[in-house]
């Protein structure tokens, strides 16, 4: 069987979305060696952009059938490479919510540049002031984007990080000749087994450092829904997927809410507007929601949803 | 004409960075420089958030170690708010510390280290990486890959989630240990623990003595060094205790995390986002590789040097075998590789000790009445690449109005720049070099990371 050539990078990213291709687990050893064949991946392999021993002018990386991508576009290299991988993969696969969304990093688009800097360079307790530094480092654009505000996506697997179920299933799906995969269009809650009575009456919006009520001892098809508990549980209006192909939500599983970290339930969709619905119909008051920006754009900021303060 | 030799990106590490080498006309180095590409704004962004949903936040810090920044910030917020944990809450976030440790240190040692050392540094770039591992020996790459991985499996069932964790929380945790799941990481653990004990005595005997020549010469040069101890004993501590920072000659200050800002100071450069912490003692920061001034590392062979001993008793047998060699402090940076295995052992041994502790299954597991004030709070953990510094302040609403972060790989910022230059300086000589070469340079990077 000839193997698939597949590319990897990493832009604006933390190297979660790494390590869940890592957690594919036991068959992944088995995918390296019979199927898949790395030609690019700067944290598992040592190919350069500019020739082995540095000397090209231009960046350039190998042609391969399958490019996968996480992280946003937050700079100048970020982009140049993005760019690059497009040019040389058939396929290019988003992988994580901050590629297909922003992610958390998207958060600075609500935030000026010149403020961060200024902080970072000036201001905070431990640091000298100094200019800010301009040598050999590729200039800020404007935000974080996402992949798609630049080139065209194939396929989209969000989450942070996202499930190895979902990126085993893609992989495999790829090898058998399929360029389709789809993530499903659905909540959160429609995975989630807690107790919902859909009464309404409660007043009050509990912050994180309360507890939810429920008994270590029982499932969670036993514990009442979060949310109708009075704790911002971001279920209804997240993408489902985080428990892979079949488990619960992961945070509910640790008794502690949603916060959102699959994106948006569909493209397009609108978090913060139905968000505020989906309170209303347990008897919030939306209006008392402190940070709400910061909770309902949390991990997508990028395709302009996040906007600066001021 | 000299010119320039642009090593993009550095691989086999987290993170963005690149090497830019300098040749004069005869072709030695006169300058190189490690430039960090990235400013990601985490001090910015969590700005105006409830303190309480940053350990939530700054885990993407990075997806390597995101439970050492869950658990620090977790810490830094509690402060804030001054909420006193639960004996049971303490314990479990520790035992979590611990369990992330261990599938990390696998990783770091076996996927991205040991290419260089398994295969040799001049070995093929196509081949010098964890396939050519798997090719070389495949029984043990499936080994890896399985212990790596129920390592993982083992928090993530308890916790939730592994990457990127929600399981800690403002006082304490959010779920308690059961007995039934006690049982199960426990033999999770041991399994862990044999194989461990196994890899450091592989590495110990039959991949580091055929490279003990390179080790003495890269990236070597003298500096200071930054861990965490025990207080009552001076023992290497992962998760919780007082900060050492040691000079070059093994002299050292001890003190609390709120007292960093009297010990740490941090310098700009202009060709790299990252700053560059150093030791405030000596007043400024010197990056000379002859003459280094304030320059201080973290991270395994940091810890591994300010401490007094280990604190369990496998890895003070390691730590014996160690420093009978190498002595306290030694500064030779590719014995990082070596330090890192030792604390792999206290670390599997720590969490047996934790989840053999009748607290560990209290149900007292997190602290209520919590109300928001305005605080200042420093949470400090040991993550694999260093010491964690998250300093908070909040509002009287508890929202944030001030963060200050300094992680594992700024303060290794200026060694690995030295570490990078000595190197480059060692071994490029009359315009010759070559892929194995400037792959060295490289493992003098790799060795910090993570
Ligand atoms: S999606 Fe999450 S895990 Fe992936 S790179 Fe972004 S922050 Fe990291
Ligand atoms: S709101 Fe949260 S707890 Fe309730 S059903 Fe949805 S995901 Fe589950
Ligand atoms: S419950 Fe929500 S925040 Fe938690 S892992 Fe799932 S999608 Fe992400």
């Amino acid at each position: 069987m000839t193997k698939v050539t597949v590319a990897e990078e990493w832009l604006n990213a933390c190297a979660g979305c790494e390590i869940a291709i890592l957690n594919v687990g036991d068959v992944l050893v088995d995918l390296l060696v019979n199927n898949l064949d790395f030609v690019h991946i700067p944290v598992l392999i040592d190919k350069k952009y500019f020739g082995q021993t540095g000397e090209e002018k231009e960046l350039s990386i190998p042609e391969a059938v399958v490019g996968i991508v996480s992280g946003g576009v937050r700079n100048e290299e970020h982009k140049e490479v993005l760019l690059e991988m497009r040019k040389k993969c058939q396929i290019l696969i988003a992988l994580g919510t901050c590629a297909t969304d922003g992610g958390i990093p998207a958060l600075i688009n609500m935030y000026s540049d010149e403020d961060l800097k200024q902080f970072y360079y000036k201001d905070s307790p431990t640091t000298d002031p100094a200019d800010y530094p301009t040598e050999h480092i590729p200039p800020l654009l404007d935000r974080c984007y996402a992949l798609d505000e630049f080139v065209k996506v194939d396929l989209s697997l969000p989450g942070c990080p996202p499930h190895p179920d979902w990126i085993a299933g893609a992989i495999l799906a790829l090898l058998d000749g399929k360029t389709e995969f789809k993530m499903p269009e659905r909540s959160v809650c429609d995975a989630c087994p807690t107790v919902r009575e859909s009464k309404k009456g409660i007043e009050d919006i509990k912050r994180l450092y309360e507890a939810a009520e429920y008994d270590p001892e029982k499932p969670l098809n036993e514990m009442r829904c979060l949310l109708e508990q009075g704790l911002l549980c971001l279920g209804p209006v997240t993408g489902v997927g985080c428990g892979g192909t079949k488990g619960a939500p992961r945070c509910i599983s640790a008794r502690v809410p949603c916060r959102g970290c699959y994106g948006p339930i569909r493209k397009g969709a609108k978090p913060l507007v139905d968000y505020m619905g989906a309170l209303a119909s347990v008897g919030f008051d939306p209006n008392k929601m402190l940070d709400r920006r910061g909770y309902l754009a949390r991990f997508s900021g990028a395709h302009g949803v996040l906007k600066k303060i001021g | 004409m000299g010119k320039t030799l642009n090593i993009a990106p550095i691989t086999r590490i987290e993170g963005h960075a690149s090497v830019a080498i300098h040749l004069d006309d005869s072709g030695n180095v006169s300058d190189a420089k490690m430039h960090v590409l990235s400013l990601r704004g985490f001090e910015q962004f969590v700005l105006g958030r409830p303190v309480e949903e940053v350990p939530r936040i700054v885990p993407r810090i990075c997806g390597i170690c995101p439970w050492h920044h869950h658990l620090a910030s977790n810490k830094a917020a509690d402060a804030c708010l001054g909420v006193e944990l639960p004996p049971t809450g303490r314990k479990l976030r520790e035992l979590c510390q611990m369990m992330a440790y261990i599938p990390d240190k696998i990783l770091h040692f076996y996927f991205l280290a040991a290419p260089d050392f398994v295969l040799g540094p001049d070995a093929d770039y196509s081949v010098r990486n964890v396939v050519g591992i798997v090719g070389a020996n495949p029984e043990l790459a499936k080994k890896v890959v399985h212990m790596r991985y129920k390592g993982q499996m083992l928090l993530e069932k308890f916790a939730g989630k592994v990457i990127h964790p929600i399981a800690g929380v403002v006082g304490g945790f959010s779920k308690p240990l059961l007995e039934d799941e006690r049982k199960e990481i426990l033999a999770g653990i041991q399994e862990l623990k044999d194989f461990c004990v196994f890899t450091i005595k592989f590495a110990r005997e039959e991949v580091f003595p055929k490279y003990l020549d390179a080790v003495k010469i890269l990236g070597v040069f003298p500096s200071g060094y930054l861990g965490t101890v025990r207080p009552s004993d001076g023992a290497l501590e992962l998760y919780d205790g007082e900060l050492r920072m040691m000079d070059k000659d093994g002299n050292f200050d001890q003190f609390t995390y709120p007292e960093y800002v009297d010990h740490i100071g941090e310098h700009t450069e202009p060709w790299s986002y990252l700053k560059f912490p150093y030791a405030k003692k000596h007043g400024a920061l010197k990056l000379d590789e002859n003459d280094p001034v304030g320059v201080y590392r973290a991270n395994c062979l940091a810890r591994i040097n300010v401490c007094d001993k280990m604190a369990t008793p496998l890895a003070q047998e390691e730590l014996d075998i160690f420093r009978k060699e190498f002595g306290r402090p030694t500064h030779l940076t590719l014995l990082y590789h070596w330090a890192r295995l030792i604390e792999l052992v206290q670390a599997c041994e720590k969490a047996e000790e934790l989840l053999n502790d009748p607290e560990i299954t209290g149900r007292e597991h997190r602290a209520k009445n919590i109300q928001p004030r305005a605080g200042d709070g420093v949470g400090c953990v040991e993550a694999p690449r260093g010491t964690l510094i998250h300093h908070y302040k909040t509002d009287d609403n508890g929202l944030v109005t001030m963060a200050n972060l300094i992680v594992g790989t700024t303060h290794n910022n200026a060694p690995m720049n030295l570490s990078v230059k000595q190197a480059a300086k060692a071994l490029i000589k009359d315009g010759k070099y070559d892929q194995g070469i400037l792959n060295r340079v490289e493992m003098a990077i790799r060795a910090y990371d993570p």
